[in-house]
């Protein structure tokens, strides 16, 4: 790869990374696990003087799991998310392995992944699904929000240039019977979503949709929640007739464009026809658990 | 199971590759590997328009850039008279752009400086002014008379570029009219690109000490290259040393020269120091020989039997902003002419005309012997069309049409007269590894149930070997190939041949060759080539010819040692010449089987213990001019499914089985189909290079032009049959470019089986799912 020249900084602790922004601001880019930074170098469109690597930060590689939730590090690679097993969170896991391919999960990073904000990225998607929130941090404050108000637009998120994203906060489930699913249309392994749907479903003891959760890529400018199917699943039994009921509504949002990977039409229909199958299998994971 | 090189009789045996440890463990030696003292790096500019007069290019700015030695643009090379060099087709293709641009990406200068980043520096920094002008994409839209004139220079004023036909086009219509049944289908083979994962590059180094350049490239044909760069440059050849190293694929993209390669002699003639050029990838995919773009149109006259009696192809061959294809030069349109195929037409009429768009210029052959992959894509989707127009099994009207095996060697209406073959069994062997009365069972009751399931097939011909001296040339050169072998004095060989592969396992299939006509094994024999001041001439590899031609010249130019070794097996033997018998391995006397000495005994007497008068040495080289072209065949059986919900298809089932007469190594031969078969997948759904109504390549990069990997490519079954070849020294066929011929229309078929009962005869590559969706929208079909 031929980039522009840079400056490269591999600070120790926060407060270096900090300083470092101080002193450079728009110049300086973050570099977390650089596979949406340095392809967009090495194509020249993005050519930022100072690269701060915050791969040495330690403490934002681990996540803990508590009562309220589970608390990612921004810098946990998508390889290690994949591997990690959170029995209350199983789309994580439904989801890691449909990003990229293993060289670019080896790298990537939840954090970095976030913070680029592709409309198509996986993560987006699922960690909409899951109610997750972001915790931002600069010299000055610590602030919280929740992920559907970080993602501003194209490529555009919350962060001001003085800020790192540290960690991601998952809520845990209202049920232990919580089912995900991942369904993602590529063209090739290693192709970003053509469409990709998550769903997250908590079920109650009587089959009836204690929490339901839908995020979406490639469907709008940025990744998308799908509230008004979410609340059509909320406190109604999980039923093949409730899952076609759900799955049209799923067809109606976003605001997908027509592109080289279809046409809004299609886009909308593979919304539909994912919502559906996610549903349905895990309609039918329910109902083994239950005979068994 | 793969067989150790020290097996004796290696012919037909699977033995390991000897170029794999070498090549799997990252110890090739490749282009961007060679560091030479002193060496300057270069990059280019390029036009961001597809068509647009250049006003203006300032360098100031750039030559700012520390490091910067030198910046060369097409003004520079107009006063050296290169600003344009000549294509292989007979056409000519800017170097740097003077005047004005005619595709986006073309070659506008190049920056040579101490470093591969300051030469990107400055090019960055290079002000061009461009005044665009209105661009022609469409080939048809090429073709009408108000469009802009592409090609200033040329003293012909519009944008058709060549008409060439072949057959007899009354005959053919008037065989038409009269047929009872007549289909048409109009079939688009569109653009794509061999993308080989190694770009194209070079190393240009001129000491001017010596006046001797040597010139790394990474070269499908080092030998035709050293002769075309001793014509463009005025360097006498015998002072051109053309090293072409490990090649990373090539699949007919390295045969070209391109604008980057002139730029680096250049730049290192007149610097005095080495000047590497490697392409990004998309300098590759953008700008370097595309192939297809073949829009054709075909009409197949047959009685209601489905017998047929004639075949009329027309077609536009789109050709970017230059005609830089690299076929034979006598043939416009390279072998399309092969498109009756594997079956037998009375008559038949195949014109082509070419056409200039702003698009990159081509094309070349992708693993493909010139335009036959376009041509047997056609022949094989029309064929599939009448079967439906009958209601015919897709297996049932090829056998009713195939050229029998006791026609061989057949005269086709086109001109070609075939070697040999078996249409018949071929076709059987793979319907029988398939098990197709059960898989045609399966789709019935799987269609009752609601799913598209379809089954496909192709039984292409292929014409390889290119070729006989008294039809093909390139640029006057004659197509023969070449070999040469030398025997140590302790039984090893170093064979080098005027072919240079690029992952087709030459260095164990030609030892093999070699080996089993000396009594040898594949491990005593060093295959080289790629080395133009120590391999005979000869014109290189693509277009499945190796095999055919320096496989030939292998096999022969082993005889002619054998021919020596016998007079002084002889010798040893104390026998005369005329007792003397070789029995496969050794040199034994008549009637006393154990008295018998092998290769490794005659070597050594040829340099320590000789018949008297007799000329030490034990080495010969042949140059072989094959006696006609080898045509190998192949029946491929794909079945699919295709998701209601998404568009996308499924290939459950892919059965090759491929004749190429006789094999020299079936695992080789294996490796090869199973590489074609994956291309062949992706240019029948995935691959494009499209581009929007401005000329704006939509496929620049592997994120948008995409090449199948392991995960992608469908389970691949292969068989064989073995139909020697009569004329080729050893019975061979090519094989290496079968399965990117063959495969596409057996997928394509397969699709529009699962679509037919609704109608469906065609449908256009490549077949993205959106597009599979579409056509099942508009038949009501979808989930
Ligand atoms: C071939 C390929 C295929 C891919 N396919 C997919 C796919 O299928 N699905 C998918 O979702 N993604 C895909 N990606 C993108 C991949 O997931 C990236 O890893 C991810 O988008 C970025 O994470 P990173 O750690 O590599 O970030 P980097 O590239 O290092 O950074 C990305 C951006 O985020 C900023 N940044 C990073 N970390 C922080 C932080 N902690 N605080 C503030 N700013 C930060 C950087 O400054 C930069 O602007 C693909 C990438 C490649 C190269």
């Amino acid at each position: 790869m031929f980039p522009s020249a840079f400056e490269y900084y591999a600070p120790k602790t926060l407060d270096e990374v900090y300083g470092l922004l101080a002193q450079y601001g728009d110049e300086a880019k973050i570099l977390a696990g650089g596979q949406s930074l340095l392809p967009m170098m090495k194509l020249r469109l993005a050519a930022p003087s100072v690269l701060i690597d915050i791969g040495s930060l330690g403490q934002l590689s681990s996540a803990t799991e508590t009562a309220e939730g589970l608390s990612m590090g921004a810098l946990m690679r998508h390889k290690t998310i994949e591997t990690s097993h959170w029995p209350h969170y199983p789309l994580l896991r439904e989801t890691a392995p449909w990003i990229a391919d293993p060289l670019v999960r080896n790298r990537g990073t939840i954090g970095g992944s976030l913070a680029h904000a592709d409309p198509a990225a996986d993560w987006g998607a699922a960690l909409l699904a899951l109610g997750a929130s972001v915790q931002i941090e600069s010299r000055d404050r610590i602030r919280h929000m929740a992920l559907e108000e970080f993602f501003v637009d194209l490529y555009t998120t919350a962060l001001e240039p003085q800020e790192v994203l540290t960690r991601i906060v998952i809520p845990v489930p209202a049920t232990a019977a919580t089912f995900a699913r991942y369904l993602k249309l590529e063209r090739k392994v290693g192709d970003f979503a053509v469409v990709g749907v998550a769903i997250t479903v908590s079920l109650a003891i009587d089959g009836t949709v204690a929490q339901a959760g839908i995020g979406m890529a490639a469907m709008s400018g940025v990744p998308f929640a799908a509230h008004q199917t979410e609340s059509l699943l909320v406190g109604r039994q999980l039923t093949p007739a409730l899952i076609k009921e759900v799955s049209e509504s799923a067809s109606q949002e976003g605001d997908p464009e027509s592109d080289r990977r279809g046409s809004a039409e299609y886009k909308r229909s593979m919304a539909r026809v994912f919502v559906e199958r996610g549903l349905s299998q895990i309609l039918q994971q329910w109902e083994s658990t239950q005979s068994a | 199971m793969a067989i150790e090189a020290t097996e004796t009789r290696p012919l037909g045996k699977a033995i390991k590759r000897k170029e794999d440890p070498r090549l799997v463990r990252g110890q090739g030696r490749y282009l961007d590997d060679i560091v030479l003292p002193g060496m300057l790096y270069m990059a280019l500019a390029r036009s961001p328009y597809a068509h647009a007069r250049i006003k203006e290019i300032r360098l100031d700015q750039a030559y700012q850039v520390p490091g910067v030695k030198a910046i060369l643009t097409g003004a520079d090379l107009e006063k050296m008279n290169l600003s344009w060099m000549p294509t292989l087709a007979g056409d000519r293709q800017m170097v740097l752009a003077t005047g004005k641009v005619l595709f986006q990406y073309q070659e506008v200068a190049a920056v040579v400086a101490e470093s591969r980043a300051a030469a990107e520096d400055a090019v960055q920094l290079i002000e061009i002014d461009y005044e665009p002008l209105a661009p022609v994409v469409d080939p048809y839209a090429a073709l009408k008379a108000d469009a802009p004139l592409l090609r200033e220079d040329r003293d012909q004023k519009d944008n058709h570029i060549f008409h060439w036909e072949v057959g007899d086009r009354k005959a053919t219509d008037d065989a038409l009219a009269s047929s009872p049944v007549v289909v048409k289908e109009f079939i688009r083979m569109p653009r794509v690109h061999p993308a080989p994962v190694e770009p194209c590059g070079c190393i240009a180094d001129y000491q001017k000490a010596t006046g001797k350049l040597t010139w790394y490239v990474t070269s499908q044909a080092p030998h035709a290259h050293r002769t075309v760069l001793a014509l463009v440059s005025g360097l006498p050849e015998h002072m051109i040393h053309v090293i072409s190293p490990d090649i990373g694929g090539g699949f007919g993209n390295k045969v070209p020269v391109y604008p980057g390669y002139v730029c680096s002699v250049v730049m290192s003639l007149q610097l005095g120091r080495p000047v590497k050029w490697v392409e990004t990838r998309t300098e590759n995919i953008a700008t370097t020989n595309f192939a297809r773009d073949y829009h054709m149109t075909a009409e197949i006259g047959a009685t209601q039997e489905g017998i047929v009696t004639a075949l009329k192809v027309a077609t536009i061959a789109d050709h970017g902003a230059f005609d830089a294809a690299a076929d034979p030069s006598k043939f416009p349109a390279g072998l399309f002419s092969i498109v009756t195929g594997s079956y037998d037409f009375p008559v038949a009429f195949a014109e082509v005309d070419g056409v200039y768009t702003n698009k990159a210029p081509g094309g070349v052959a992708y693993r493909c012997s010139f335009r036959v992959t376009e041509a047997s894509y056609l022949i094989e989707r029309v064929m599939n069309t009448l079967a439906l127009k009958l209601n015919l099994d897709p297996a049932e009207i090829r056998r009713r049409n195939f050229i029998r095996s006791e026609q061989f060697p057949y005269q086709s209406p086109l001109g070609w007269t075939y070697d040999s073959g078996n249409y018949d069994a071929t076709l059987n062997e793979a319907l029988k590894l398939v098990d197709y009365e059960q898989l045609r069972k399966q789709q019935a009751e799987r269609r009752a149930g609601g799913e598209l399931v379809g089954i496909g097939i192709s039984t292409f011909t292929e014409i390889v070997g290119a070729g006989p001296s008294n039809t093909f040339d390139i640029l006057g050169i004659k197509m023969f190939d070449s070999c040469e072998i030398r025997i140590h004095p302790t039984g090893k060989a170093i064979a080098r041949l005027g072919t240079r592969h690029q992952g087709q396992g030459h260095e164990t299939t030609f030892a093999q060759v070699i080996a089993d006509e000396l009594g040898m094994t594949a491990a005593d024999v060093l295959i080289e080539e790629g080395d133009t001041d120590t391999a005979p001439y000869g014109l290189g590899t693509y277009a499945s010819r190796s095999t055919p031609t320096a496989g030939g010249a292998a096999a022969l130019a082993a005889r002619r040692i054998r021919q020596k070794a016998i007079q002084i097996a002889a010798h040893l033997l104390e026998v005369s010449p005329d007792d003397v018998e070789w029995n496969g391995e050794k040199f034994a006397a008549k009637g006393l089987e154990s008295r018998a000495v092998g290769m490794s005994e005659v070597a050594l007497a040829a340099y320590t213990n000789l018949p008297e008068g007799m000329e030490p040495g034990l080495e010969a080289t042949y140059y072989y001019d094959p006696p006609n072209l080898t045509f190998p065949n192949g029946a491929y059986v794909a079945m699919v499914a295709i998701d209601r919900g998404t568009g996308e298809v499924k290939v459950e089932r892919f059965v090759a089985v491929d004749d190429c007469g006789t094999v020299i190594n079936p695992m080789v031969v294996d490796g090869q189909v199973h590489g074609g078969l994956t291309e062949g997948f992706g240019i029948a759904f995935m691959q494009e290079i499209a581009y929007d109504e401005d000329g704006n390549n939509l496929a620049p990069n592997f994120m948008e032009y995409l090449v199948p990997t392991a995960v992608e490519a469908p389970h691949w079954e292969t068989g064989r049959t073995v139909t020697p070849s009569p004329h080729h020294p050893i019975g061979a066929k090519g094989v290496g470019e079968s399965p990117n011929v063959g495969s596409p229309a057996a997928f394509v078929n397969a699709v529009v089986d699962a679509l037919s009962p609704y109608g469906v005869t065609n449908v256009e590559i490549p077949l993205f799912p959106w597009k599979v969706w579409n056509v099942l929208k508009e038949l009501g079909l979808t989930q």
